[in-house]
């Protein structure tokens, strides 16, 4: 880091007045005060009940504001992918009652609004409400989920809509990079492609989204969180009578483990053209459970998880390399990867490799020093309670979480451990998860502008966007 | 018969307001629900008031901020915020910029001084100058010139609609001008626009107020005290005419289009105001809105439409000129003039024929729920209440923002809806260069 140490303008005046009988005092530097004792992390009041239906509902108490924040995850893991994304399209475009203008009608007469989205692992609907409205929006999540008709029309104006927002994220060089690195990380695992192609989207039917339907969108093994200005015994009551009637046959079906990342050449997709270069590596990484979790959450903090990570520190803040470098451990059902992204100028996008190889290399081969540890820890411990200390926050991390078989009781278990780790328990994690020797690497830019700098630090291997992406 | 209505309710967070003898204004707010805090230092600076030559010098500076400062190196504020467990940012908007950290509570005292430590002045050097260019330059690229529909219509709408430099600039700013800042205009534009009577410092969420009172006369009180300068008048007359301009984006695949029309004045006629709040939920709030019914459903014109106060989507946080923004994106071959006549046409139909029952009552409980949500977050009450402050000295306004929009009527809608000619209309239209 090459801060300067030389003062700033405008320069620290002396305080001393003209006449005053002292010599020439220099401003007293001023010290960071110390941090008040630490806020134990407090649970919010919660319940939680199984419904005889298979239906886990759990209701979380945070009355800061009137409302209410409803998150609903169905395993839809392994689920045909244009039909999936379409049902999630479709899901809300109505029942034998009611239209969908209806239903957005009369959802937001309670002040409520309903989402559908889709991932490998979920479908996820997600709502808020004022809290009086929760019983109407249950009602109305009810019926979608019992009697979505998936009307001809609506499916129509939706299959269009959804293939022209597929071209616009295929113009996006995040989406493309992202994609270009599912693949090569993913390969033959249902997590590789998690786009559809438009002529894919284009042969979904009704019918097809009925029979999904049928088959997926059940309440056995699904989660309903509620969190807001909720008594947790009267919001499990009212979920129970909207939705003790869901029923649906359909099986469970399991994911496959992720496979083992395979490092190889690193894989160079050519965007000609590109003004920036988008750098992505993936690393190995373990679920939230697994003994290294905590050691391996803070290595990744040091090497470039917040902002004052070396690597951000290195490639933005003194080198000017990037604007918003980050990496991010990603848990999925299946397996959980560790991604860094950055998007450099295409001049230095070689430079920038270099530097991040170099970060990655340092944090595996030499521990970090106890300091850098403390104040990754902070961050870890605090973002916690940040993260709890909003309605929406809360019912993320509890929908989250009980998708993954765990419930907001981990939080203490895992700052628990965030707290004891020691520089060589993060040494250690770093040394196993962050090596440089284990990365996939892809990169998104212009090939002939960048490729000589890239294959002067590693072997490249060079394809076009279209091979990278599609299935 | 009036349509039954979901009574909306109302926050009630406490305000506490002050100033210090240097000119900075105070607000807290305290709640202890959670043992986390907002921190929050708003200054009366930004895009509208960037010197010309030196487009994207509000966001520039707002960098140069975060590089050191009188008792601070390069890189210590943010290891100081984030090695106490917190998060920081900042922005830079048509009329102010904004500095925030949210924290655990143990932290408050450490926050009021990095604050205050910049407030006294930035470490502004040359290689941090060079530094933060680079990066800025980057969050260019990545923000509009590697994507598509980059700075639309934020940055490309407001020089068709605008004739003065201060209204119709590019605020991220040229390379240009970026490359020719120096190391004395930013020390110039601190001492002309970062002074201690030009700021307003709010703090919410898990604190004491007499503590916190005490905590912030310790570190702000000797701040020295400089005047806010006197701001400019910005204002520029509404359009007599229509005007419509198109430019070609070579990464968009598909068209666009964006309309705008001049609101009355958000400071000075704020009841004059709020019915374009509500009109453009009316029109674009989910699928029961208007034109969402009616473009994408119905005539199937558009694939999304969207519609919202402000360039920056800020209708609280915004002063006169700005407009009602209207934009869509079109699939393939779509038709940009039979989507903005058929928005006119509904726009005619609202005004003539006014709202369906129940239509204005639903769209204002959503519009409750959309708002008692941002206040939730210990951040948004202390950013909303530090501007509300700034720019009309009532941060209570925050709790009483659900009530006022709920008491919108519907012949304030009509009559907003009616204001919305063609002839008053700036327009901008993406044509798509790129195909794949």
């Amino acid at each position: 880091m090459s801060a300067r140490s030389e003062p700033g303008l405008p320069a620290p005046q002396s305080r001393t007045k003209k006449g005053q009988m002292t010599a020439t005092v220099e401003p007293k530097p001023r010290t960071l005060p110390p941090l008040g004792p630490n806020r134990k992390l407090k649970l919010p009041k919660q319940a939680e009940r199984t419904l005889a239906n298979g239906l886990t509902v759990i209701a979380v108490r945070r009355p800061a504001v009137p409302l209410v924040e409803l998150r609903l995850w169905v395993p839809f893991g392994r689920a045909h992918l244009a039909r999936g994304v379409m049902l999630a399209q479709t899901l809300l475009s109505g029942t034998p009652a009611m239209t969908s203008v209806q239903i957005a009608a009369e959802l937001q007469k309670v002040g409520g609004g309903l989402a559908a989205g889709i991932d490998p692992d979920r479908l996820m609907l997600s709502g808020t409400s004022l809290v009086t409205g929760l019983d109407r929006m249950l009602e109305i999540l009810a019926a979608v989920l019992t009697s979505a008709s998936y009307p001809k029309d609506e499916v129509g104006t939706e299959r269009d809509r959804l293939v022209d927002r597929i071209q616009v994220a295929q113009s996006q060089p995040a989406h493309l990079a992202r994609e270009a690195l599912l693949k090569r990380v993913y390969g033959r695992h249902p997590y590789a492609i998690q786009t559809p192609e438009p002529e894919q989207v284009r042969a979904v039917r009704p019918a097809a989204l009925r029979s999904l339907h049928g088959e997926r969108v059940h309440p056995a093994g699904a989660v309903l969180v509620l969190v807001g200005d909720v008594q947790p015994e009267r919001a499990l009551d009212a979920a129970e009578k909207a939705l003790g009637d869901w029923t649906g046959g359909g099986r469970e079906v399991d994911l496959p483990p992720a496979p083992p990342l395979e490092p190889g050449p690193l894989l160079l997709v050519d965007r000609p053209g590109s003004v920036q270069s988008s750098l992505r590596v993936a690393l190995p990484a373990v679920p939230r459970t697994h003994p290294d979790h905590a050691a391996l959450q803070l290595a990744n903090l040091i090497f470039g998880g917040y902002f004052s990570s070396r690597w951000v520190e290195n490639i933005r803040e003194d080198k000017g390399y990037t604007y918003g470098p980050h990496s991010l451990v990603e848990h999925s059902v299946a397996g959980s990867v560790l991604v860094a992204a950055a998007e450099v100028a295409t001049e230095v996008t070689g430079p920038a490799l270099l530097e991040t190889t170099y970060e990655l290399g340092r944090l595996a081969s030499v521990p970090p020093k106890e300091e850098e540890l403390e104040q990754a820890r902070q961050y870890a411990l605090g973002t916690l309670q940040l993260g709890m200390s909003t309605q929406a926050g809360l019912a993320a991390l509890t929908s989250a979480y009980a998708g993954n078989g765990l419930r907001l009781d981990f939080l203490a278990e895992h700052a628990a451990r965030l707290a004891k780790a020691t520089v060589t328990d993060v040494a250690e994690a770093a040394a196993r998860y962050l090596a440089p020797a284990r990365a996939v690497t892809v990169v998104l830019g212009d090939a002939e502008r960048i490729a000589p700098s890239l294959a002067a630090l590693t072997a490249v291997e060079t394809t076009s966007v279209s091979a990278a992406t599609e299935s | 018969m009036a349509a039954r209505r979901s009574r909306i309710p109302a926050t009630k967070y406490p305000v506490e307001r002050f100033t210090l003898d240097n000119g900075l204004r105070v607000v807290l707010t305290p709640d202890r629900s959670a043992p986390v805090i907002g921190v929050a230092v708003v200054y009366d600076v930004g895009i509208r008031s960037e010197p010309e030559g030196r487009t994207g010098f509000a966001h520039l500076f707002e960098h140069l901020m975060f590089q050191g400062s009188e008792n601070l190196e390069k890189l210590a504020h943010f290891r100081h915020v984030q090695g106490a467990g917190g998060t920081f940012n900042g922005s830079t908007h048509l009329d102010y910029t904004d500095y925030f950290e949210t924290l655990p509570s143990n932290a408050l005292e450490r926050a009021l001084f990095l604050e205050a430590d910049r407030m006294r002045g930035p470490r502004l050097t040359e290689e941090n100058l060079r530094n933060q260019v680079d990066v800025v330059k980057e969050e260019i690229r990545v923000n509009v010139l590697n994507r598509p529909y980059g700075g639309f219509p934020w940055l490309t709408l407001p020089p068709v609609m605008f004739d003065t430099f201060a209204n119709a600039h590019d605020g991220y700013g040229s390379f240009d001008d970026l490359e020719s800042a120096t190391v004395a205009d930013a020390a110039d534009f601190f001492r002309r626009y970062y002074a201690s009577g030009n700021a307003v410092l709010a703090v919410s969420g898990d604190i004491d107020v007499a503590e916190a009172t005490e905590l912030i006369e310790r570190h702000f009180g000797d701040v020295p005290a400089r005047p806010a300068p006197q701001r400019p008048d910005f204002t520029e007359p509404d359009l007599a005419a229509e005007r419509r301009t198109s430019y070609t984006d070579r990464l968009a695949p598909l068209p666009a289009v964006a309309g705008a029309w001049r609101v009355p004045d958000p400071i000075t006629d704020f009841a004059g105001y709020l019915p374009y709040v509500v009109l453009a939920e009316v029109l674009t709030d989910g699928d029961a809105s208007r034109l969402v019914e009616r473009l994408v459903l119905r005539d199937r014109a558009v694939t999304s439409v969207g519609g919202y106060l402000g360039f920056m989507g800020d209708p609280f946080d915004v002063r006169d000129p700005t407009a009602l923004l209207l934009q869509a994106h079109l699939p393939p071959g779509g038709d940009v003039d039979k989507v903005l006549r058929t928005v006119d046409e509904e726009l005619d139909r609202l005004a003539s024929d006014g709202l369906a029952e129940g239509e204005l009552a639903r769209t204002q409980a959503r519009m409750g729920t959309h708002l008692l949500r941002d206040t939730d977050a210990v951040l948004g009450r202390a950013l909303r209440m530090a501007v509300l402050e700034q720019q009309r000295g009532e941060p209570g306004l925050l709790n009483e923002l659900p009530r006022l929009v709920g008491e919108v009527t519907e012949e304030q809608v009509r009559a907003a809806a009616a204001t919305l000619r063609p002839e008053r209309r700036a327009s901008i239209e993406v044509i798509p260069g790129g195909a794949r």
